[in-house]
């Protein structure tokens, strides 16, 4: 049963992220992102880490791939349809070639055997996040703070040059 | 899980499905008898007993009606959408429990499914929006992005807080934690945030921005017709049942009651029709608001969702969160939320919410007509 489940999760993943390089409409390839975020979702869930599979969900699926539809939308569609020209391709490639590697070399070096499937209880993970990550956690929340002050600066900047 | 077990499954969901399409189909009829009630109107009455067969009529003339696909629409974004708005408000049914052992699935992280599910469906609103290829579908897509973006935080958080509250996520555990008192009365701000944001995110009067007819026509939905216009009609009434059946579970207690001298089977049937009665409570208060409140203008739906709902659920979750670590009685958090109520409607009707908008709208009076005119002729 799982490894059905499996087979549908990275099906869903893998066509979401060519969909992502190669549609060359940009609302397509927001909406493959989408799929790929449902797909990885779902391999979260096999791997009965639940809370995870629901944060992607409610992160990557909702809001993130949403902004970027919205941003996209805002700006002139008509502009906006066909710009994906791929002109950084080669850069692209070794990048994907580094990660690739990197993912192949941690495979191949854990032992993945050696390591046991079991639930965590959400109640068990806010008691570990806001103890001992609590300093990890903060900063991470910090950085976001930093990126929402940083986009209403941006925004505020430009409505006062229009005036 | 063998075969068996997932053909019962299907079963289970078939049913589910089946009862949520009587459930909206009922909820039409009863929403057009109530707002003809309020506008001291008959409502429909021609189709069978005092109109009470005219969901079937409607059902039929839907789906028998031509299925227009626009000539400059994506076809495939355009046909997906209303599958995409419609089947995350379906699966959050899973785990919603009607009764003590009615229930697909007890999921211990329910409350969180839920809201992570929920998120989904703006992306099918943005789809419909983008895939009619119509400038008013767009903007009403982006309208209803936006909007639900904003009021996901103070729904969420007013969610958080009944967690925080009950110690757990698990919608049984929760309602088994209202045994004495219902969490309206431990939460009246949580209760408040809820519908307020529960309402923004159906879109429903007054928070009906992204479908408001006399100015994005029909927003996303303006180039849908027949069976695919429909299932939206389907997913918006599905989602306002969700919405009541949360609030009855979430703050009124769902299925507990007053001591109730019976057992057994006729106990299952009486709890379930308490829960039932405080759910058509709450679905008769959000038809009496539709009924009686005009529409918001967009600043207005965003200064309101960002600047009141979203600080008083912060301030919600602090106030709980308080009260339960320093152990204090419960009825200070009732106290402190009244009162933030109360500062809130105060704000509102100051009208401290528009008083910045007097730069965006420009009110043209008379004598700058006037005045504009006299300058063409001098001219």
């Amino acid at each position: 049963m799982s490894v059905v489940f499996f087979t549908v999760a990275a099906i869903l993943v893998i066509s979401g992220g060519i969909g992502v390089v190669a549609a060359r409409n940009i609302v397509y390839a927001a909406l493959s992102l989408l799929i790929a975020m449902i797909g990885t979702a779902g391999i979260f869930l096999i791997g009965l880490a639940e809370f995870l599979a629901l944060v992607q969900l409610l992160i990557y699926g909702g809001a993130v791939v949403i902004v970027i539809l919205f941003s996209l939308m805002l700006t002139r569609i008509q502009d906006f349809e066909f710009l994906t020209t791929n002109k950084q391709w080669p850069i692209a490639l070794i990048v994907a070639m580094c990660l690739l590697g990197l993912l192949a070399i941690s495979v191949l070096v854990g032992d993945s055997t050696a390591t046991t499937m079991g639930s965590t209880d959400i109640s068990e993970l806010g008691l570990s996040l806001f103890s001992d990550w609590a300093i990890p956690f903060e900063l991470a929340s910090l950085v976001l703070l930093i990126a929402l002050i940083g986009a209403v600066v941006i925004v505020r900047r430009d409505n006062e040059e229009d005036k | 899980m063998n075969l068996p077990e997932i053909i019962g499954l299907f079963l289970k969901a078939s049913l589910l499905l089946v009862f949520i399409l009587i459930v909206v189909l009922i909820l039409t009829l009863a929403e057009r008898k109530a707002l003809a009630r309020i506008q001291q109107r008959k409502g429909p009455n021609r189709v069978g007993f005092k109109g009470i067969l005219q969901p079937f009529a409607d059902a039929l003339k839907l789906l028998t009606k031509e299925d227009i696909l626009p000539a400059s629409a994506n076809k495939r974004v355009f046909w997906v959408a209303p599958l995409a708005v419609f089947l995350p408000g379906f699966l959050i049914w899973v785990t919603i429990p009607l009764a003590k052992e009615v229930v697909l699935a007890n999921l211990d992280m329910g409350l969180f499914y839920i809201t992570a599910i929920s998120v989904l469906s703006v992306m099918g609103l943005l789809m419909a929006g983008w895939g009619s290829a119509n400038k008013w579908a767009m903007i009403g897509g982006l309208r209803a992005a936006g909007q639900l973006i904003s009021y996901e935080i103070p729904f969420i958080m007013a969610i958080l807080s009944i967690g925080i509250l009950a110690q757990s996520f698990n919608l049984k555990e929760i309602v088994d934690d209202q045994a004495r008192w219902p969490f309206a009365f431990k939460q009246p701000l949580g209760l408040f945030i809820f519908l307020t944001a529960g309402l923004a995110e159906l879109g429903r009067t007054p928070f009906d921005i992204h479908h408001a007819e006399s100015e994005v026509v029909g927003g996303p939905f303006v180039e849908y017709s027949g069976a695919h216009w429909s299932v939206f009609y389907l997913a918006e009434y599905m989602n306002t049942f969700t919405i009541a059946v949360l609030t009855a579970l979430l703050f009124l207690g769902g299925w507990q009651s007053p001591a109730l001298p019976f057992s057994g089977t006729i106990h299952t049937v009486a709890s379930l029709s308490w829960f039932l009665i405080k759910t058509v409570l709450v679905i008769w208060v959000i038809f009496w608001i539709r009924g009686t409140y005009p529409r918001l203008r967009i600043d207005q739906l965003m200064s309101f969702g960002w600047k009141i709902l979203v600080p008083a659920s912060f301030i919600n979750i602090f106030i709980t969160a308080s009260v339960l670590y320093y152990a204090l009685p419960d009825w200070v958090i009732t106290v402190v939320s009244l009162g933030v109520i109360g500062a809130i409607f105060y704000f509102i009707r100051r009208g401290s919410l528009s008083g910045h908008n007097q730069n965006t709208v420009k009110i043209i009076k008379t004598s700058d007509i006037r005045a504009q005119l006299s300058n063409r002729t001098e001219v």
